[in-house]
């Protein structure tokens, strides 16, 4: 009786290790079934016949509002909008999974690993991917999106209008571009209006933004801005996209396994420390997007300014000010920089790849659907041409909560000037956790080489493949 | 011979009773088991989409694991757990005792037994994010302090170690002291009433009668709690995590060893994971291997012996 | 007369406790209440402690959004938390009773093996969990939210320590002789006995699978089918597109009222089992 019970044991254990070990193979084999059914895909009997369900996945609801603002061929949404069906009966299924946590890169990974053996019904057809990880899903190995001139979008032509940092965030490390965008994210430096009178004696975005022009200046202004009991930025991590955007050498370079930490990254941790020792940021605002950086924005709050892209003027800043329209006025910032952008992706295997070229030429190189994004949600969009006309049009693209400023004057001359940092696909666990691991040194709590070593740790329990840290200086 | 036949039937009772746990539990919980050990000798994780591994590497993650600061997220934990523990077992077993102790004449019972369980229905996710806004440094509890006048300057509650570990602490002792009141009253009102009146009659203290009948007679619902404590413990992930937005902040005091574990879940190491499991699950093991030897060190029916020692001494008294 | 003195004083003791214990854990649901009556607006210009006029926007908000089904949410979860509540907790009480009622060869070792088993963190076998439902085809279902927890070794335990206070074979033993068949003693006489302890085990386990995130979020993905906190996360991640700290508060508040009456209905019930279900020796 023992003997067969344990038997049945060893039975049970045998067969659990062939089970798991059955289960690993079809998601390795899918893998590579993935990278080579992009030829299949769209050289084979596929293009001919079109799928009926269109899957996109998303983060939010972005990219299915202007899609259905500008897409002619969007015939109705569902009153719950997942799913949206088209004149020509397709439906278009979206599919949303929160940022937070990696929930949505962990989703669409598995998505993307069951990629070929899904139904086609099931399959992705686009995806879409933020700057902080564009570089995971362009790259040409991984082969998850499908280069724009295999689906027959010539970049050199079709997209000439876009601005060319977006094309080059959206290429793989050969230059094939494997995404696009309808929205650029060039950043500005935000004030209120109150604080720059009392300070400087004038509100004047001109005159203002001489004394934020660069860093050195921003230092002398900053201490005025403290002589009166004003912090300049809320928190260290205002600043860090200037920085971050400006590095030389990729965080990572293609093909290595060391990481380098850019001397302009030191160059904010130590300025970061300085101002914070200095009292020019408000100590009690520790990272972004929390509730203490939220009341920052608020009328009580002492803080000068804000550095932000369009988005950010619109979502953060509208609303968490509880004053009146017209406090806020925006000038050039101390350095060009971009921040965020959402690039859309046609997914490797896809059944629909006439629709989603169709979708994507709508939605990212149509100069009056882009113009009339922008007017509806003030996104600054990607055509170069459009954004000029926009940068003269005061009428029309006047801002009520900046006091009538036409933004899109400031924000055209720092979108040309932009040059993308170098990417890798590394960027979004590289930029978080050297964040989150000088933030105890900036507090006071931790020496600054015991900041290094607990960036090391994060870094490589984030990214096992990394062997080394080199640290510049 | 009739009786024989029957004993032997009862056996079969046994196995039938509880096989259902056993077939869910190989079925749900050893099969993924296995796959976690298995891999736990593998090189085995997600480079970008790319899928690395799987190679076998022997002990290498352990060894690696061992180098890291794995013992110090385990001092973490403990720590955490410590903090919150104390406190809810102290407070609980005094609560339990109060409830069942008919002279103490406690008002509006039902009202108080509702609310000490209510903050264990909120999930500790929401728990903690509460906590977040509320003792931020601009948040309503720094106002309320600085308007009383404790403070001029508003405390940094997270952004020390003592204050990080003491809201985990208290939001623990917070969401489990009830849960564990109730559970120890459910174990007080089994004892039978006659012990109770007979220590009575004898001129027992309520101090006496909690430490010499109360504690023995409840000791396998308190080792129960004890353990599920442990366990607990060992898990906690979803207060500290949510509290210092996964960073286990400051300088990585307050992050458990689930928290570590969901980091290397998070690159999707399934090798570095597993190992890590693997150490889990040992040292939970032995932890609760004394524990249990601990609390039943006499007989397993440690109970029952206490029950019938008490009837004893109430005999010859 | 000395002793009622100090069963006064314990008595005051008592209640000043409770009272300040009572006041710290209705203080957070009476914060998170208030907060789901403001509106974002007002939320930031910092903490009031009256309620404000912004509930039934707010309660709008929740329920007209069709990117988070809350109320579907909420019948999801009571679904889950139900099911998993009542299986858990027979088959649970059904596995104490068979090895504490029965001598069978491998009792020790069943008992030992569960034991052992008790202290295996979830998180643990998430990863092969999530293999093995996806090949047996049970990915995206409520299922294995639902029938792992036949197998629940803490409850187990709490059952068996309870059988151990509370049954006495003999009771069995008489019912054997009135010719019931096992089955029929489990159910008809030993569950009543178990009644407390079921019911403790059902509000624990009904709470815990009611909170439950980490296996929901690995095995759930379409909309149809999300429980209620993984709504709350998905609430929480919709980034700086479409955040509303009124919104959240008031989807939190939604979220635990199904989950507070469930409560209140039950801890009657509970209150009253444990004094009536005290087995007498």
């Amino acid at each position: 009786m023992k003997k067969k019970y344990i038997s049945v044991l060893l039975m049970a254990a045998l067969a659990a290790g062939t089970l798991s070990g059955c289960g690993s193979t079809p998601g390795s084999s899918g893998n590579s079934g993935g990278t080579s059914g992009t030829n299949s895909g769209s050289s084979g009997g596929g293009s001919t016949e079109e799928g009926k369900v269109i899957n996109i996945y998303s983060w939010n609801t972005e990219f299915s509002e202007r899609l259905q603002a500008v897409y002619p061929e969007v015939k109705e949404t569902s009153s719950d909008g997942t799913v949206t069906t088209l004149n020509d009966g397709t439906e278009i299924h979206w599919i949303i999974n929160p940022n937070q946590d990696g929930v949505y890169q962990q989703k669409l990974d598995e998505a993307l690993l069951n990629q070929a053996s899904a139904a086609d019904d099931d399959k992705v057809d686009i995806f879409l991917s933020e700057t902080d990880y564009v570089n995971k899903y362009t790259d040409a190995d991984a082969g998850a999106a499908i280069p724009l001139e295999e689906l027959g979008i010539n970049p050199d032509t079709d997209l000439a209008d876009q601005y060319e940092f977006t094309k080059v965030t959206a290429s793989d490390v050969n230059g094939v571009q494997r995404g696009s965008t309808w929205q650029c994210c060039p950043g500005l430096l935000v004030y209120r209006r109150d604080i720059a009178k009392d300070v400087f004696g004038t509100d004047d975005p001109e005159k203002v933004g001489e004394k934020v022009k660069d860093w050195d200046i921003m230092e002398k202004t900053a201490e005025e801005l403290k002589a009166k009991g004003y912090y300049t930025f809320s928190s260290y991590a205002d600043t860090f996209r200037l920085f971050s955007n400006s590095i030389s050498e990729p965080w990572v370079k293609s093909g290595e396994t060391t990481i380098k930490v850019d001397q302009k990254i030191m160059d904010w941790i130590d300025m970061s420390k300085k101002w914070l020792d200095l009292g020019y940021l408000d100590k009690t605002v520790k990272g972004q997007f929390n509730s203490d950086w939220n009341q920052a924005m608020g009328s009580k709050s002492k803080v000068f300014a804000f550095l932000f892209p369009a988005w950010g003027i619109d979502f953060n800043l509208k609303d968490n000010w509880d004053g009146k329209d017209g406090a806020w006025a925006v000038t050039n910032p101390p350095q060009e920089y971009n921040w965020g952008g959402s690039y859309v992706h046609a997914c490797t295997g896809t059944d629909n790849p006439e629709h989603v070229k169709d979708i994507i030429l709508a939605v990212t190189a149509n100069k009056d659907n882009l113009l009339k994004i922008s007017k509806e949600y003030l996104d600054f969009t990607n055509t170069k041409s459009g954004m000029q006309e926009a940068a003269e049009d005061d009428k029309s693209y006047a801002s009520d909560f900046l006091g009538g400023q036409n933004t899109f004057k400031y924000f055209t001359p720092v979108a040309e000037n932009i040059t993308i940092a170098p990417l890798s696909s590394y960027d979004q666990g590289c930029v978080e956790l050297i964040q989150n691991a000088f933030s105890d040194y900036f507090q006071g709590q931790i020496d600054f080489d015991k900041a290094k070593s607990n960036f090391e740790t994060a870094i490589i329990e984030r990214y096992p493949e990394l062997t080394e840290v080199q640290w510049a200086q | 011979m009739k009786t024989k036949n029957k004993s032997i039937d009862y056996s079969k009772w046994g196995y039938i009773f509880i096989l259902p746990f056993f077939i869910s539990f190989f079925i749900f919980s050893f099969i993924p088991l296995a796959d976690t050990i298995r891999y736990s000798f593998f090189e085995y994780y997600r480079s970008g989409i790319k899928e690395i591994g799987p190679n076998f590497v022997g002990m290498a993650n352990y060894k690696n694991l061992l180098a890291s600061d794995m013992l110090k997220y385990a001092g973490n934990t403990l720590i955490l757990w410590v903090i919150g523990f104390i406190p809810q077992i102290v407070i609980a077993l005094m609560l339990a005792a109060w409830f069942v102790d008919a002279r103490l004449k406690i008002r509006g019972q039902q009202f108080f037994k509702v609310v000490i369980y209510l903050p264990n229905l909120i999930m500790a996710s929401a728990f903690a994010m509460l906590f977040f806004t509320l003792f931020s440094t601009n948040g309503p509890v720094n106002g309320m302090l600085m308007s009383i006048g404790i403070t001029k300057e508003p405390i940094d509650f997270t952004g020390t170690v003592f204050g990080t570990r003491s809201l985990v602490g208290l939001m623990n002792f917070l969401m489990w002291f009830g849960n564990t009141t109730i559970m120890l009253m459910a174990a007080i009102m089994g004892i039978s009433a006659d012990i109770f009146e007979a220590s009575e009659i004898d001129g027992c203290n309520s101090i006496q009668r909690f430490f010499k009948i109360t504690l023995p007679l409840i000791r396998p619902i308190l080792a129960y709690t004890l353990i599920t404590s442990i366990i607990g413990g060992l898990q906690m992930f979803d207060v500290p995590q949510i509290l210092t937005n996964g960073q286990g902040s400051p300088d990585r005091t307050s992050t458990t060893l689930i928290m570590f574990l969901n980091n290397h879940l998070k690159s999707r190491n399934y090798g570095m994971a597993g190992a890590l499991s693997v150490y889990l699950f040992i040292v939970s093991g032995i932890l609760c291997f004394f524990v249990y030897r601990m609390t039943n060190n006499e007989d397993p029916d440690g109970s029952k012996a206490a029950a019938k020692k008490a009837k004893k001494a109430q005999r010859r008294g | 007369m000395k002793s009622k003195k100090t069963d006064g004083l314990r008595s005051a003791i008592a209640h000043v406790v409770l009272v300040i214990l009572s006041f710290m854990c209705l203080f957070f649901f009476y914060i998170l209440i208030v907060n789901a009556t403001h509106s974002h607006a007002d939320l930031q210009k910092g903490f009031s402690a009256l309620p404000g006029n912004y509930l039934l926007k707010n309660l709008m908000n929740v329920a007209n959004d069709g990117t988070f089904p809350m109320f579907r949410g909420i019948l999801n979860s009571l679904i889950v938390s139900g099911l998993s509540a009542a299986i858990c907790t027979y088959f649970s009480s059904l596995t104490a009773y068979g090895i504490y009622a029965y001598d069978f060869k491998l009792k020790k070792v069943a008992f030992t093996f569960i034991m052992a088993i008790l202290v295996m963190p979830t998180q643990v076998t998430a990863m092969g969990f999530l293999r093995l439902i996806t090949n047996m085809g049970m990915y995206d279902s409520l299922l294995p939210l639902i029938i792992p927890s036949i197998a629940s070794p803490s409850v187990f335990y709490f059952m068996y320590s309870y059988l151990q206070s509370s049954l006495p074979m003999s009771l069995v033993e008489a019912a054997r002789i009135d010719g019931c068949g096992e089955f029929k003693i489990f159910n008809r006489v030993v569950l009543p006995i178990m009644k407390p302890a079921i019911a403790v085990q059902a509000i624990f386990s009904f709470v815990g699978s009611w909170n439950n995130y980490f296996v929901p979020a690995l095995v759930i993905q379409s909309k149809d089918k999300m429980t209620v906190p993984i709504l709350i996360a998905t609430l929480r991640g919709a980034d700086y597109m479409n955040f509303d700290m009124g919104k959240i508060y008031m989807m939190i508040t939604v979220a635990i009222v199904p989950i507070i009456i469930v409560y209140l209905l039950l801890s009657k019930y509970i209150i009253a089992g444990i004094t009536l279900g005290g087995v007498k020796e």
